[in-house]
């Protein structure tokens, strides 16, 4: 169901304090996001391939995920340039490409990509549930981090039932094709799902209400630093004023 | 018996689900301490929202349910009443929420008011005495059938309660989870109710075994010795049993 092919590993990232590593790469999205200077967005996709590269993760594996988001850009990439009004730079047939439309698309290609990367660098190389337990010691919302957390846990469960109800289907010669008959069970077998999914949900809010549930959860975990934290840290803030010296200081 | 033993005291119970037929009809049952009370009944006989109205999550249409020596009603009594009695629910996916198996034992303890430190301390206890130590940080789903029914247990019994209701605990386990289940039943010092449709099960965890049916609990049926099928290797040839 849900994979995390990065989760694990013994590269220095994944070592690092799961914290800085979401601080670093949500402080980065952000300002990739608001940059707009060519030279910010090119270094920042050269440091998040960097970062991957030391993050030592299978390359095929980043480049699938990297692909499906790129097929998306792919359609901007169709129809921006097309669309977007500005100085013509050639013509096809009765429409004109813009310079302008070619440059946003550029923009946008470099900073979702950049900004993919980074998350595939520093937030896929940790547990789901150490993702939580972090967000939760950064006082994040307890709503928000245990809406995570129990999606993480019942996903499972539910698609165990969901692959329970197609086998059902299928043992009694159930074979999908484009007819209304086909379309009426996946529909029947959606409705079931609901169904079994809201009952479970009852029967998990009594199972805690049984054991004292009054609203809220409690972590048990501790991150503490050690000094390659530290020296990363260093490392991290160091990027950030780069790339913040790129956009607005015109050094290049 | 001595009515200041009395754990759980249910008189003249009935229950209706909405638009359906009355489930519980004018039920009493009594567990006293240290009892160990098996209920058996067809599928559909009320057994587990039996256990639900004790719990409290169901509130029985007519009736009186007294715990511990005293009359509770409303939900900040049985607030109360789940500190003190454990439920083991039938699935144990509907048990274990919590993304790790170390969150999911302290989880009760610490809504008992335990510190971190302390609910850390009773889970590990608890994990060791069932046989899961070195479990605490796995992640919940990747366990087995078995191991998710000990974790089950080891969630109710960290909080400590005074009495348990165990839902079907044997349903779908192996043989060796099933033996150790016993082992762990039949060295806590804790009254309990146990539903199961095992007759092996029962004669193993139980003193005393009512039968349910119709939304009434029948007479008391001594626990008895029985023959039944079984398999093992070379079973065709005659043989005896020790």
């Amino acid at each position: 169901m849900i994979q995390e092919p990065f989760a694990t590993g013994s590269s220095h990232i994944h070592c690092l304090d799961p914290r800085l590593k979401i601080l670093f790469a949500t402080a980065y999205s952000f300002i990739v996001a608001l940059s707009n200077r060519f030279p910010a967005l090119f270094a920042a996709l050269m440091l998040s391939l960097l970062l991957i590269g030391l993050a030592r993760l299978n390359v095929w594996k980043v480049a699938k995920r990297v692909a499906l988001v790129n097929g998306l850009i792919l359609f901007l990439w169709l129809v921006l340039p097309l669309t977007f009004e500005g100085t013509p730079l050639f013509h096809l047939g009765p429409l004109s490409v813009t310079r302008e439309g070619v440059l946003l698309c550029a923009r946008i290609s470099l900073k979702s990509n950049a900004i993919l990367l980074i998350f595939i660098a520093f937030v896929s190389t940790m547990p789901i549930t150490t993702l939580g337990h972090a967000m939760n010691r950064l006082r994040l919302p307890g709503k928000l981090i245990h809406l995570l957390l129990l999606t993480y846990r019942y996903v499972f469960v539910i698609d165990q039932e969901y692959q329970r109800l197609v086998r059902a289907a299928k043992i009694r010669g159930f074979r999908p094709k484009t007819t209304i008959n086909t379309y009426r069970t996946y529909a029947y077998l959606m409705g079931m799902l609901f169904v079994r999914a809201s009952a479970r949900a009852e029967r998990v809010h009594h199972a805690m209400v049984c054991r004292g549930f009054d609203g809220r959860f409690y972590c048990l975990r501790h991150f503490s630093p050690t000094r390659t934290d530290w020296i990363w840290s260093a490392f991290m803030i160091s990027i950030i004023l780069g790339l913040l010296s790129l956009e607005w200081t015109r050094i290049i | 018996m001595d009515k200041n033993n009395l754990i759980i005291n249910l008189e003249e119970i009935s229950f209706i689900y909405p638009g359906g037929a009355p489930v519980l009809n004018q039920l009493g049952l009594q567990l006293h301490r240290g009892e160990r009370l098996g209920l058996v009944g067809p599928n559909g006989s009320g057994k587990t929202t039996l256990f639900q109205i004790i719990m409290g999550l169901l509130r029985p249409s007519s009736g009186r349910i007294e715990i511990l020596g005293r009359t509770v009603a409303r939900e900040k009594d049985f607030r109360e009443v789940r500190k003190r009695i454990g439920l083991l629910f039938q699935d144990a996916d509907d048990q274990l929420f919590s993304p790790t198996v170390l969150e999911d034992v302290a989880f009760g303890p610490l809504n008992l008011g335990k510190s971190k430190d302390e609910a850390r301390e009773i889970s590990m206890r608890t994990l060791e005495m069932l046989g899961l130590a070195g479990f605490e940080d796995r992640i919940t789903h990747n366990l087995s059938g078995g191991e998710k029914k000990l974790l089950s247990l080891a969630t109710v019994l960290a909080m400590e309660p005074e009495a348990l209701l165990l839902d079907e605990p044997s349903n779908g386990l192996d043989d060796n989870t099933k033996e150790k289940l016993i082992e762990v039943l039949s060295g806590l010092d804790l009254s309990y109710i146990l539903i199961t449709h095992e007759a092996d099960f029962l004669a193993k965890t139980v003193d005393r075994i009512c039968r349910m049916e119709n939304g009434k609990i029948l007479t008391d049926i001594e626990s008895y010795p029985h023959y039944h099928l079984h398999e093992h290797a070379r079973g065709r040839y005659p043989h005896e049993h020790h």
